[in-house]
Protein backbone atom coordinates (compact mmCIF):
# COMPACT_ATOMS: atom_id res chain seq x y z
CA UNK A 1 0.00 0.00 0.00
CA UNK A 2 1.04 3.24 -1.13
CA UNK A 3 1.62 5.90 2.20
CA UNK A 4 -1.78 7.94 2.98
CA UNK A 5 -2.47 10.50 0.08
CA UNK A 6 -4.07 13.87 0.78
CA UNK A 7 -7.73 13.62 -0.29
CA UNK A 8 -8.99 15.92 -3.61
CA UNK A 9 -12.34 17.19 -4.26
CA UNK A 10 -14.48 14.90 -6.79
CA UNK A 11 -16.86 16.65 -8.49
CA UNK A 12 -20.31 15.00 -8.10
CA UNK A 13 -21.37 13.31 -12.39
CA UNK A 14 -24.87 14.26 -13.22
CA UNK A 15 -26.70 11.12 -14.81
CA UNK A 16 -26.94 11.02 -18.65
CA UNK A 17 -29.98 9.46 -19.66
CA UNK A 18 -31.67 9.68 -23.23
CA UNK A 19 -35.09 10.51 -21.95
CA UNK A 20 -35.52 13.66 -20.11
CA UNK A 21 -37.35 13.32 -16.68
CA UNK A 22 -40.52 15.25 -15.94
CA UNK A 23 -39.14 16.66 -12.60
CA UNK A 24 -36.50 18.79 -13.64
CA UNK A 25 -34.13 18.03 -10.30
CA UNK A 26 -30.95 16.97 -11.12
CA UNK A 27 -29.59 13.41 -10.17
CA UNK A 28 -26.28 12.28 -9.87
CA UNK A 29 -24.02 9.31 -10.43
CA UNK A 30 -22.84 7.54 -7.03
CA UNK A 31 -19.43 6.54 -6.96
CA UNK A 32 -18.63 3.05 -7.31
CA UNK A 33 -15.97 1.02 -6.99
CA UNK A 34 -16.19 -2.34 -8.67
CA UNK A 35 -13.92 -5.56 -7.62
CA UNK A 36 -13.90 -9.35 -7.95
CA UNK A 37 -13.38 -12.49 -5.68
CA UNK A 38 -13.91 -15.89 -6.71
CA UNK A 39 -17.03 -15.99 -5.02
CA UNK A 40 -18.62 -13.13 -6.11
CA UNK A 41 -18.70 -9.54 -7.45
CA UNK A 42 -18.71 -6.64 -4.85
CA UNK A 43 -19.98 -3.22 -5.85
CA UNK A 44 -19.42 -0.03 -3.49
CA UNK A 45 -21.72 3.15 -3.85
CA UNK A 46 -21.01 6.24 -1.99
CA UNK A 47 -24.65 8.18 -1.42
CA UNK A 48 -23.95 10.35 1.01
CA UNK A 49 -26.93 11.22 3.01
CA UNK A 50 -29.10 8.47 1.69
CA UNK A 51 -30.62 6.50 5.04
CA UNK A 52 -31.12 2.87 4.79
CA UNK A 53 -34.99 3.26 3.95
CA UNK A 54 -34.59 5.59 1.17
CA UNK A 55 -32.63 2.48 -0.70
CA UNK A 56 -33.69 0.94 -4.02
CA UNK A 57 -31.86 -2.36 -5.51
CA UNK A 58 -33.38 -4.00 -8.82
CA UNK A 59 -32.52 -6.46 -10.89
CA UNK A 60 -34.35 -6.20 -14.15
CA UNK A 61 -33.54 -8.50 -17.13
CA UNK A 62 -29.58 -8.21 -15.87
CA UNK A 63 -29.83 -4.93 -15.44
CA UNK A 64 -28.84 -3.83 -11.57
CA UNK A 65 -30.16 -0.85 -10.70
CA UNK A 66 -29.37 1.12 -7.93
CA UNK A 67 -31.64 4.44 -6.62
CA UNK A 68 -30.97 6.48 -3.44
CA UNK A 69 -33.40 8.88 -2.44
CA UNK A 70 -32.31 12.16 0.03
CA UNK A 71 -34.42 13.74 2.85
CA UNK A 72 -34.05 17.18 1.68
CA UNK A 73 -37.09 17.93 4.11
CA UNK A 74 -33.78 18.64 6.31
CA UNK A 75 -32.81 22.14 4.77
CA UNK A 76 -36.13 23.34 5.43
CA UNK A 77 -35.77 26.80 6.72
CA UNK A 78 -31.69 27.38 5.98
CA UNK A 79 -30.47 29.86 3.55
CA UNK A 80 -27.38 28.93 1.42
CA UNK A 81 -24.50 31.51 1.93
CA UNK A 82 -21.47 29.73 1.01
CA UNK A 83 -21.92 26.35 -1.37
CA UNK A 84 -18.91 24.27 -2.77
CA UNK A 85 -21.69 21.01 -3.72
CA UNK A 86 -24.50 20.39 -4.63
CA UNK A 87 -26.81 17.45 -3.53
CA UNK A 88 -29.56 15.61 -5.07
CA UNK A 89 -30.44 11.75 -5.51
CA UNK A 90 -28.65 9.36 -6.67
CA UNK A 91 -29.12 6.65 -9.24
CA UNK A 92 -26.59 3.99 -11.47
CA UNK A 93 -27.30 1.35 -13.13
CA UNK A 94 -25.00 -1.91 -14.10
CA UNK A 95 -25.42 -4.30 -17.34
CA UNK A 96 -24.54 -7.93 -14.95
CA UNK A 97 -24.03 -11.20 -16.52
CA UNK A 98 -26.00 -14.40 -16.03
CA UNK A 99 -23.01 -15.46 -14.03
CA UNK A 100 -24.36 -14.11 -10.76
CA UNK A 101 -26.69 -15.68 -8.70
CA UNK A 102 -29.15 -12.79 -8.87
CA UNK A 103 -31.23 -14.27 -5.84
CA UNK A 104 -28.57 -14.23 -3.40
CA UNK A 105 -27.23 -10.73 -3.84
CA UNK A 106 -27.28 -8.74 -0.58
CA UNK A 107 -26.75 -5.28 0.31
CA UNK A 108 -25.46 -3.13 3.80
CA UNK A 109 -25.15 0.55 4.00
CA UNK A 110 -23.20 2.17 6.36
CA UNK A 111 -21.97 5.85 6.79
CA UNK A 112 -23.49 6.83 2.97
CA UNK A 113 -21.48 4.05 1.77
CA UNK A 114 -23.76 0.81 -0.10
CA UNK A 115 -22.03 -2.36 -0.34
CA UNK A 116 -23.97 -4.82 -2.90
CA UNK A 117 -22.02 -8.26 -2.85
CA UNK A 118 -23.77 -9.93 -6.27
CA UNK A 119 -22.89 -13.97 -5.56
CA UNK A 120 -21.42 -15.78 -8.40
CA UNK A 121 -23.73 -18.53 -9.59
CA UNK A 122 -22.45 -22.46 -8.65
CA UNK A 123 -21.67 -23.15 -12.26
CA UNK A 124 -19.30 -19.76 -12.82
CA UNK A 125 -17.03 -20.57 -9.78
CA UNK A 126 -13.97 -21.39 -10.95
CA UNK A 127 -12.90 -25.24 -10.73
CA UNK A 128 -9.55 -27.02 -10.35
CA UNK A 129 -9.39 -29.67 -12.54
CA UNK A 130 -6.87 -32.67 -11.47
CA UNK A 131 -4.63 -34.07 -13.86
CA UNK A 132 -4.72 -37.36 -13.91
CA UNK B 1 -35.96 34.41 -2.17
CA UNK B 2 -35.97 31.36 -0.42
CA UNK B 3 -37.13 27.43 -1.66
CA UNK B 4 -40.59 27.36 -1.48
CA UNK B 5 -40.80 23.74 -0.32
CA UNK B 6 -44.69 23.41 -1.00
CA UNK B 7 -44.60 21.28 -3.97
CA UNK B 8 -42.42 18.11 -3.24
CA UNK B 9 -41.88 18.19 -7.28
CA UNK B 10 -40.15 21.22 -7.67
CA UNK B 11 -38.49 21.72 -4.29
CA UNK B 12 -35.53 19.81 -5.00
CA UNK B 13 -34.76 21.64 -8.28
CA UNK B 14 -35.60 24.67 -6.20
CA UNK B 15 -32.78 23.98 -3.53
CA UNK B 16 -30.57 22.70 -6.30
CA UNK B 17 -30.82 26.43 -7.88
CA UNK B 18 -30.32 27.78 -4.80
CA UNK B 19 -26.90 26.06 -3.75
CA UNK B 20 -25.84 27.06 -7.41
CA UNK B 21 -26.59 30.55 -7.12
CA UNK B 22 -24.40 30.59 -4.24
CA UNK B 23 -21.47 28.68 -5.37
CA UNK B 24 -18.65 29.48 -4.07
CA UNK B 25 -20.16 33.25 -3.05
CA UNK B 26 -17.84 35.45 -1.23
CA UNK B 27 -19.37 35.38 2.19
CA UNK B 28 -16.31 33.45 3.45
CA UNK B 29 -14.33 36.24 2.29
CA UNK B 30 -10.35 35.77 1.66
CA UNK B 31 -9.42 34.31 5.11
CA UNK B 32 -10.56 30.61 3.81
CA UNK B 33 -8.39 28.73 1.40
CA UNK B 34 -10.25 28.89 -1.26
CA UNK B 35 -13.10 26.24 -2.66
CA UNK B 36 -11.43 23.12 -4.22
CA UNK B 37 -9.90 21.73 -0.77
CA UNK B 38 -11.37 18.24 0.51
CA UNK B 39 -13.82 18.05 2.03
CA UNK B 40 -16.54 20.31 -0.14
CA UNK B 41 -18.35 22.16 2.85
CA UNK B 42 -21.87 23.73 2.37
CA UNK B 43 -22.84 26.73 5.12
CA UNK B 44 -26.01 27.78 5.40
CA UNK B 45 -28.07 30.65 7.42
CA UNK B 46 -30.74 29.82 9.97
CA UNK B 47 -32.19 32.52 11.66
CA UNK B 48 -29.00 34.54 13.83
CA UNK B 49 -27.17 30.95 13.35
CA UNK B 50 -24.89 29.04 10.87
CA UNK B 51 -24.72 25.19 9.82
CA UNK B 52 -22.19 23.76 7.82
CA UNK B 53 -23.16 20.76 5.84
CA UNK B 54 -19.99 18.35 4.80
CA UNK B 55 -20.16 15.21 2.71
CA UNK B 56 -17.42 12.46 4.17
CA UNK B 57 -19.29 9.37 2.74
CA UNK B 58 -16.80 6.27 4.14
CA UNK B 59 -15.65 8.04 6.69
CA UNK B 60 -16.60 6.67 10.69
CA UNK B 61 -17.25 8.45 13.21
CA UNK B 62 -14.21 8.05 15.46
CA UNK B 63 -12.28 8.90 12.32
CA UNK B 64 -12.84 12.45 11.94
CA UNK B 65 -12.03 14.98 14.53
CA UNK B 66 -13.68 19.02 14.55
CA UNK B 67 -11.81 21.49 16.24
CA UNK B 68 -12.69 25.04 17.05
CA UNK B 69 -11.39 27.89 18.57
CA UNK B 70 -12.91 31.88 18.17
CA UNK B 71 -13.88 31.68 14.40
CA UNK B 72 -11.92 28.67 12.98
CA UNK B 73 -13.21 25.44 12.66
CA UNK B 74 -11.01 22.31 11.86
CA UNK B 75 -12.41 19.53 10.51
CA UNK B 76 -9.73 16.41 9.30
CA UNK B 77 -9.62 12.72 9.42
CA UNK B 78 -8.94 9.80 7.24
CA UNK B 79 -11.00 7.51 4.98
CA UNK B 80 -9.84 3.84 4.54
CA UNK B 81 -11.15 2.06 1.75
CA UNK B 82 -10.48 -1.94 2.17
CA UNK B 83 -10.80 -4.44 -0.79
CA UNK B 84 -11.03 -8.45 -0.12
CA UNK B 85 -7.03 -9.91 -0.47
CA UNK B 86 -7.61 -11.61 -3.88
CA UNK B 87 -10.07 -9.51 -5.61
CA UNK B 88 -9.65 -8.04 -8.74
CA UNK B 89 -10.82 -4.70 -9.00
CA UNK B 90 -13.35 -3.77 -12.31
CA UNK B 91 -14.02 -0.32 -11.47
CA UNK B 92 -11.84 1.89 -8.73
CA UNK B 93 -13.90 5.70 -7.93
CA UNK B 94 -13.93 6.26 -4.88
CA UNK B 95 -10.76 7.56 -3.32
CA UNK B 96 -9.17 7.45 0.13
CA UNK B 97 -6.42 9.31 2.38
CA UNK B 98 -6.10 12.10 4.71
CA UNK B 99 -7.79 15.57 4.84
CA UNK B 100 -8.02 18.49 6.92
CA UNK B 101 -9.22 21.72 6.36
CA UNK B 102 -9.60 24.62 8.24
CA UNK B 103 -12.35 27.63 7.50
CA UNK B 104 -12.48 30.72 8.90
CA UNK B 105 -16.22 32.21 9.27
CA UNK B 106 -16.64 36.17 8.93
CA UNK B 107 -18.96 36.03 12.15
CA UNK B 108 -18.56 35.97 15.91
CA UNK B 109 -19.67 32.70 17.04
CA UNK B 110 -19.82 30.81 19.74
CA UNK B 111 -17.10 27.89 19.60
CA UNK B 112 -18.00 26.05 22.92
CA UNK B 113 -21.60 25.81 21.71
CA UNK B 114 -21.00 24.45 18.44
CA UNK B 115 -23.15 20.88 18.21
CA UNK B 116 -22.06 18.08 15.57
CA UNK B 117 -24.46 15.78 14.19
CA UNK B 118 -22.98 12.87 11.83
CA UNK B 119 -25.51 10.32 9.94
CA UNK B 120 -25.27 8.37 6.53
CA UNK B 121 -21.80 10.11 5.54
CA UNK B 122 -22.93 13.65 6.35
CA UNK B 123 -21.64 15.68 8.91
CA UNK B 124 -24.05 18.79 10.08
CA UNK B 125 -21.94 21.54 11.93
CA UNK B 126 -24.32 23.77 14.13
CA UNK B 127 -22.41 26.70 14.33
CA UNK B 128 -24.50 29.32 16.87
CA UNK B 129 -23.54 33.17 16.33
CA UNK B 130 -22.01 34.65 19.39
CA UNK B 131 -24.65 36.65 21.08
CA UNK B 132 -22.73 39.93 21.26
CA UNK B 133 -22.36 39.44 17.48
CA UNK B 134 -26.44 39.68 16.84
CA UNK B 135 -28.05 42.60 15.53
CA UNK B 136 -30.03 44.69 17.96
CA UNK B 137 -33.08 46.06 17.60
CA UNK B 138 -32.56 49.51 18.18
CA UNK B 139 -36.26 51.34 19.58
CA UNK B 140 -37.46 54.44 18.14
CA UNK B 141 -37.67 56.75 21.21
Amino acid sequence: MASPQELQVQHKREVETKQESTVPARVFLPVTDIFETEQALTVILEMPGVARESLDVSVENDILTIAGRIDFSKYEGLQPVYTEYNIGNYSRSFQISSTIDQSGISATIADGVMTLVLPKAEKAKPRKIKVN
Amino acid sequence: MFPNFNDPFSALFTLQRALDARRASDWLGDRTTGSGAYPPINIFQQGDDFVAVVELPGVERNDLAIEAKESTIRISGKKTIAYASGASVHRRERVSGTFDRTIAVPIRIDPDAIRAEYSDGVLALFIPRAERDKPRTIKIT
